[in-house]
């Protein structure tokens, strides 16, 4: 039989236990007590953006690609892509967007998710092109929230330094 | 219905699916018999979520003696994240704290519209044959996180590839559908006339944010009586629009929170139904509709038609965009079809929906066909959504019409994923029982003799979205 440990004379003082750990001991109204912990959570996804990939490694060449139903009597135009037609479900083709879109929409966000927040406030628009059928949802920068307006004309930048994430493009003001 | 007019059926590039049919066989009649739900609050530290499904379990089968464990068949249960619970299978553990082993059981996620779906599983679980008494429990404990981690949790029910990395924010992606609505309808509508393109839309969006605040006003003040809502208030339009700015135009009063709760209901057969009470409220119609999960995929197509809607109503609208919830308008033509709705407006006394947003709510007006796609902010200016007896401090002169959200909504009771649709479900139920004053130690909420209510329950940017008729089955 081992000894008893000595961690366990600490249990004398609960309340400095519940101190140290990091715990609380919550009364409600009625009086009725609840040991709240802590447990922390972290983890590092293996994220593949398989078929979505090509976009991506366009991003870090300074191209930014939709994808166009190879069907010719479809050939619905997607400007964020997709490996299949959503409209006839032919498999689709890699293009270049046009350079030069218009705002369909967008939004100032003063608070975001908690990875985030540190970026805020920042711009969001959807930017449709010319010939193309669906949208592109991206930030916006070099713009402040009273200059923006549904039409507004937009281009694109590219980070020079890519994360291989859909925040290596951005959009400013048309000059 | 009239014959679907051949123009319609042109080709286009969108994709223009025709509402799906009913089935002849809707199965056997569906009744409600009884509900619970908990107080809805930022955090029940002293309740975990099978604590919270069986205080609603409880409350649902008190007072109906006939109504014992042993007479339920089985259950559907529903629950939103896995993140926020940090516990997998969470379903499975309702059903053991309820003692319901080894009956049958399926879990349910679908977003925000979660609580809808489990509504509608229970429906298909008696209509089918399959049960005769079935429960359907739904819950949510969004208080084990921080508010902005559960933005993030709830963001990532938006495309992790190419929305989520952009902010992970779906106020963000609301204010972007309702930036896009202004400009649709108060722009090319009532500001149409003004010249200056960036002065029209300023104008359009402080009009646009006046209207909206009028519905935060109206949701808020409802839930002053109703004992089960977290934030009950009396508000002015001004402390809604001068609220903290989220995303604009979107302020903070304009948004539904996160909470934690749980809501049970009851469905059986006509047969037990009888056995159970003599108020038994039966489910008429059901529907459901889907969108693209992505808004930047939405198609830009033809509006499907309800029955007192016209082609030439909508002539130069392209639908959906990002402005209307094409899901909604789909569970709507669905379930209306089944209850056999042609008009909603005199054929419905009320209705509880999804008011995550209070631009959201205007936006579901016109899908639900309330009134046409652009009426949405003169609907609200009438009154016609709001309460007859209530003070919301500015004139509502059709007040009473069609009451939206009597309950207050989810801006107002708080929006615990999983138990949000049905909790519709039991406020519905009780108001077409007539048993409000009752379960809220209140009258003012009780509508006179409501016969036919809808519920509408909605998931991330309008992916999902379930509608659910009940009307009253007794004299």
């Amino acid at each position: 039989m081992t000894a008893r440990p000595a961690v366990f004379s600490k249990f004398r003082d609960a309340q400095a236990e519940l101190e140290r750990s990091g715990a609380v001991l919550f009364r409600d109204a009625d009086g009725v007590e609840s040991l709240i912990i802590r447990f922390p959570y972290a983890i590092n996804y293996i994220h593949s953006y398989a078929e979505d990939s090509p976009f991506f490694l366009g991003l870090a060449e300074g191209r930014l690609r939709g994808s166009k139903c190879r069907k010719p009597k479809c050939g619905f135009v997607y400007a964020t892509p997709r490996s299949h037609c959503m409209v006839c479900g032919a498999p689709t083709e890699w293009i270049d967007l046009p350079p030069k879109g218009r705002l369909h929409s967008w939004t100032t966000c003063h608070f975001g998710s908690e990875a985030f927040l540190k970026e805020t406030p920042y711009n969001l628009g959807m930017v449709e092109f010319d010939g193309v059928g669906s949208l592109l949802l991206v930030r916006l920068k070099d713009a402040v929230e009273s200059d923006l307006y549904v039409g507004m004309p937009v281009e694109a930048r590219f980070d020079p330094n890519p994360k291989y994430s859909i925040t290596d493009v951005w959009f400013v003001p048309s000059r | 219905m009239p014959a679907r007019p051949k123009k319609s059926r042109a080709r286009t590039h969108a994709p223009v699916r025709k509402p799906a049919p009913v089935s002849r066989s809707q199965g056997r009649k569906v009744y409600m018999v009884t509900g619970g739900v908990t107080k809805f609050a930022k955090a029940h530290p002293s309740m975990d979520f099978r604590l919270m499904v069986k205080r609603a379990y409880d409350y649902a089968l008190k007072g109906i003696p006939n109504l014992t464990a042993d007479r339920i068949d089985g259950t559907r249960i529903s629950y939103f994240s896995d993140h926020f619970t940090r516990q997998l299978k969470a379903a499975s553990m309702v059903q053991d704290y309820l003692g319901m082993n080894p009956k049958g059981s399926i879990r349910l996620e679908w977003g925000g519209a979660t609580g809808g779906e489990c509504f509608q599983a229970a429906y298909e679980a008696v209509a089918s044959g399959r049960m005769d008494v079935c429960l359907g429990a739904g819950f949510e404990t969004m208080s084990r996180v921080a508010t902005w981690k559960g933005n993030e949790f709830i963001a990532l029910a938006s495309d992790t590839n190419f929305d989520f990395p952009l902010g992970g924010f779906y106020t963000g992606y609301y204010a972007l559908m309702v930036i896009r609505h202004i400009y649709e309808y108060l722009r090319l509508g009532r500001f149409a006339n003004v010249k200056d393109e960036r002065e029209a839309q300023r104008l359009a969006i402080a009009e646009g944010s006046r209207i909206m605040s009028l519905v935060s006003v109206k949701n808020h003040l409802n839930a002053l009586h109703n004992p089960y809502a977290q934030y009950p208030k009396r508000l002015t339009v001004d402390d809604v629009l001068n609220s903290e700015m989220i995303s604009y135009p979107l302020t903070r009063e304009q948004i539904c929170t996160m909470s934690d709760g749980a809501a049970t209901v009851v469905l059986c057969t006509e047969e037990r139904a009888k056995e159970f009470t003599d108020r038994p409220i039966r489910v008429i119609g059901v529907g459901t509709g889907t969108d693209t999960m992505r808004l930047a995929d939405r198609p830009f197509g033809k509006v499907p038609l309800m029955p007192h809607e016209r082609p030439r109503d909508y002539a130069d609208l392209r639908y959906p965009g990002v402005h209307s919830f094409r899901a909604g308008r789909a569970a709507g033509i669905e379930a209306y079809r089944m209850a056999g709705i042609t008009n909603p407006n005199s054929q419905l006394d009320f209705i509880e929906l999804h008011d995550a947003y209070a631009s959201s709510e205007i936006q579901t007006y016109e899908d639900l066909g309330l009134c046409k796609y652009g009426e949405g902010y003169s609907f609200v200016e009438r009154g016609d959504p709001f309460l007859k007896d209530i003070d919301y401090g500015f004139p509502v002169p059709r007040a009473g019409a069609i009451p939206v959200n009597p309950s207050g909504g989810l801006i107002a009771c708080g929006h615990p994923v999983g138990a949000t649709g049905l909790m519709q479900a039991v406020f519905a139920f009780w108001q077409l029982q007539g048993t409000v004053a009752k379960h809220f130690g209140d009258p003012a909420l009780q509508l006179d003799h409501p016969k036919r209510g809808a519920i509408h329950s909605h998931a991330g940017t309008g992916s999902a979205v379930t509608v659910s008729i009940l009307e009253r089955g007794f004299r």
